[in-house]
């Protein structure tokens, strides 16, 4: 009862931010709605015994993301950008975007028999059923290939030895190089800059 | 495992239960009972630690400090501050963004205050214990940074914009060292989960993390100044910067939203203190060689209630003692070092101490191997992390799995 309690809470939250994002018309105004829901969503995951992807979704999309977010939209809404008026076509066209994005999600939803599906069959319920949300052993042994959750039998032949850890650290080995891409650019531009006008970089 | 808070939570309702009021209503008079301890943790450090940095600021400048309100030392000097502020008017100026400029404080606040439920104060004095405790304890803090941004920007001055780019800038650069070199007591201990790395630094003086290897020696010391640096404490309190920016993103703020981002300050100052003792230096552990063990007696074994609260409450006075030296060594550097510049700021951390960290990470990762590679055992002894933590994890792990045969068999295959 609650839990149910919270689940509104935080499910009204993360609705009317996401809201809030497209009425509002002062963009720091949609940034910070946009915290609210990611925040809000955060607590939903909390909610459903997930502590990993929560304090991921916080430390990456809250406190990473957004604040690079916020502080390049500070940086550059000045004038005419800072207010975003939009002609009533845009509002059409994203109006029946976002109409068909939440029709498809909606039958999904609805087409799924809940009441047939127990809870013990979700993969991470599994492994955490002994101790309220911790997800995170169950996670980082799946990542190096040991699966804490065999009886699903999804990957009985094949699986076991199949971890993550590779995939992961190449997705990683890409991002630093999109960092070193995007410092090599910034660096480029200043030095130009500096030639320019002889002052020191 | 040791009783934590959450479970008196469940005794506390299960007592209110047996006053005949009903289920969500005890659950709900537990979790205010649990949140006023943990404001109480908020608030306390706050009081001591403005009116210290008053005493210890006025020492270092040959002034005598506070000495009038409550006696001799100015004991109560933080509660007529706080009186005074809030007498004070709450001004929002005409071009502020109204809505956001009053809502930033209030995240500054929640965030700090947030922060503390992960952070335990004695053996299993801890809010909330989670396996990743300290991994959304940084998560919670990090959202401190958003607060400041915005009251930089919605207070509609250019001072304040100020204040909160540079801010924007130190916090988001900081946060990678700091990362890095909480990762390096991590990796020693083999946990995430802050209790468990506290517990197991017991014993004596060479048991701390920070005596493991020499790696860890230095991490302590670059977490720390990362830690200052993410307070906003000079020498990096460019957000602020009296003498340059009026008073950076609080330029405009008066009253008790001012007060607001003083009383964050004070408790992160605690928070991040209060890491470093937990991952560096012992947690609640005294380090005086037997004394520990002879604590451990009680704290573990007996059977009786009251024993295992009294020593964990000297555990909650030696942890705090530890985090207060901590937090007037940042009291000390501010009132001793000059403001770097916003340059210097950066330089700092992405030429010396991202580079540092990342060394210290890749050796403390080396040391085990090497040792075990040498064949060796120096006075550091093994690692802590393989002593306790891996093998028992593993044994809990798997045992959700031991409920179908071929599970078990197959994990005896491929288990390490």
């Amino acid at each position: 009862m609650n839990d149910q309690v919270l689940f509104w809470i935080f499910a009204i939250l993360a609705g009317g931010g996401a809201i809030g994002v497209v009425i509002l018309q002062d963009i720091v105004r949609m940034a910070f709605s946009l915290i609210i829901s990611l925040g809000s969503t955060a607590g939903l995951f909390f909610l459903l015994d997930a502590d990993f992807v929560a304090a991921t979704q916080l430390l990456v999309y809250v406190g990473g993301t957004l604040v690079l977010l916020i502080f390049g939209v500070m940086l550059t809404a000045s004038g005419p950008f800072r207010r975003i008026q939009m002609s009533s076509g845009e509002t059409f066209v994203g109006a029946a975007v976002g109409l068909l994005f939440f029709s498809v999600i909606a039958f999904t939803v609805i087409d799924v028999e809940w009441e047939t599906l127990d809870g013990s069959h979700s993969p991470v319920a599994a492994a955490a059923t002994d101790e309220t949300g911790s997800t995170s052993r169950a996670i980082g042994l799946r990542l190096v290939g040991i699966a804490a959750d065999t009886e699903v039998g999804i990957h009985k032949d094949r699986g076991e030895k199949t971890g993550y850890l590779l995939p992961f650290e190449i997705v990683s080995v890409h991002l630093l190089v999109v960092l070193v891409g995007a410092a090599y650019l910034a660096r480029a531009k200043r030095q130009e800059t500096s030639e320019a006008t002889g002052g020191d970089a | 495992m040791t009783p934590t808070l959450a479970d008196t939570a469940t005794t506390i309702q299960s007592i209110l239960q047996g006053w005949s009021i009903s289920e969500s209503l005890a659950m709900f008079l537990a979790a205010v009972i649990h949140v006023a301890l943990v404001a109480g943790f908020f608030g306390l450090p706050a009081g001591i630690f403005i009116w210290a940095e008053r005493k210890i600021s006025g020492r270092i400048q040959d002034r005598l400090g506070p000495t009038r309100v409550g006696g001799k030392f100015g004991w109560l000097q933080a509660i007529a501050d706080g009186g005074k502020l809030i007498q004070k008017e709450d001004l929002v100026p005409e071009d502020a963004d109204g809505p956001l400029f009053r809502v930033a404080p209030y995240v500054v606040v929640v965030s700090s205050l947030a922060a503390l439920m992960f952070l335990p104060f004695s053996d299993g004095w801890i809010a909330i214990s989670l396996d990743i405790g300290l991994y959304l304890m940084l998560a919670v803090m990090s959202l401190e940074v958003i607060g400041v941004i915005l009251a930089g920007y919605a207070s509609g001055s250019k001072w304040a914009l100020f204040g909160g780019m540079r801010e924007a800038a130190q916090m988001v650069s900081y946060e990678i060292p700091m990362s890095i070199c909480v990762v390096i007591p991590i990796i020693t201990a083999g946990s995430l989960n802050l209790n468990e790395i506290g517990g197991l630094q017991s014993g004596h003086l060479g048991n701390w993390i920070i005596f493991h290897d020499p790696f860890s020696f230095l991490a302590f010391f670059v977490y720390f100044v990362c830690a200052t640096a993410s307070c906003k404490r000079a020498p990096f309190d460019l957000a602020e910067a009296e003498s340059e920016l009026v008073a950076g993103f609080l330029t405009e703020y008066s009253g008790f939203r001012w007060s607001f981002f003083f009383l964050a300050e004070y408790a992160s100052m605690f928070t991040v203190c209060g890491i470093a003792v937990l991952l560096f230096l012992g947690g609640w552990h005294t380090g005086i060689p037997g004394l520990d063990g002879i604590l451990d007696g009680p704290r573990y074994g007996s059977d009786a209630y009251v024993w295992t609260w009294l020593t964990n409450a000297l555990g909650f006075g030696v942890f705090f003692g530890k985090a207060s030296v901590l937090v007037c060594v940042q009291i000390w550097v501010r009132w001793t070092l000059p403001r770097l510049r916003i340059d210097q700021v950066m330089m700092t951390c992405l030429k010396y101490l991202v580079p540092i960290s990342c060394v210290l990470f890749l050796g403390a990762v080396i040391w085990p191997l090497a040792l075990s590679f040498s064949g060796k055992t120096t006075i550091w002894g093994t690692p802590t992390g393989e002593r306790a933590a891996p093998t028992m994890r593993l044994e809990s792990i798997s045992s959700p799995a031991d409920q179908s045969p071929t599970a078990s068999t197959s994990n005896g295959e491929t288990g390490p």
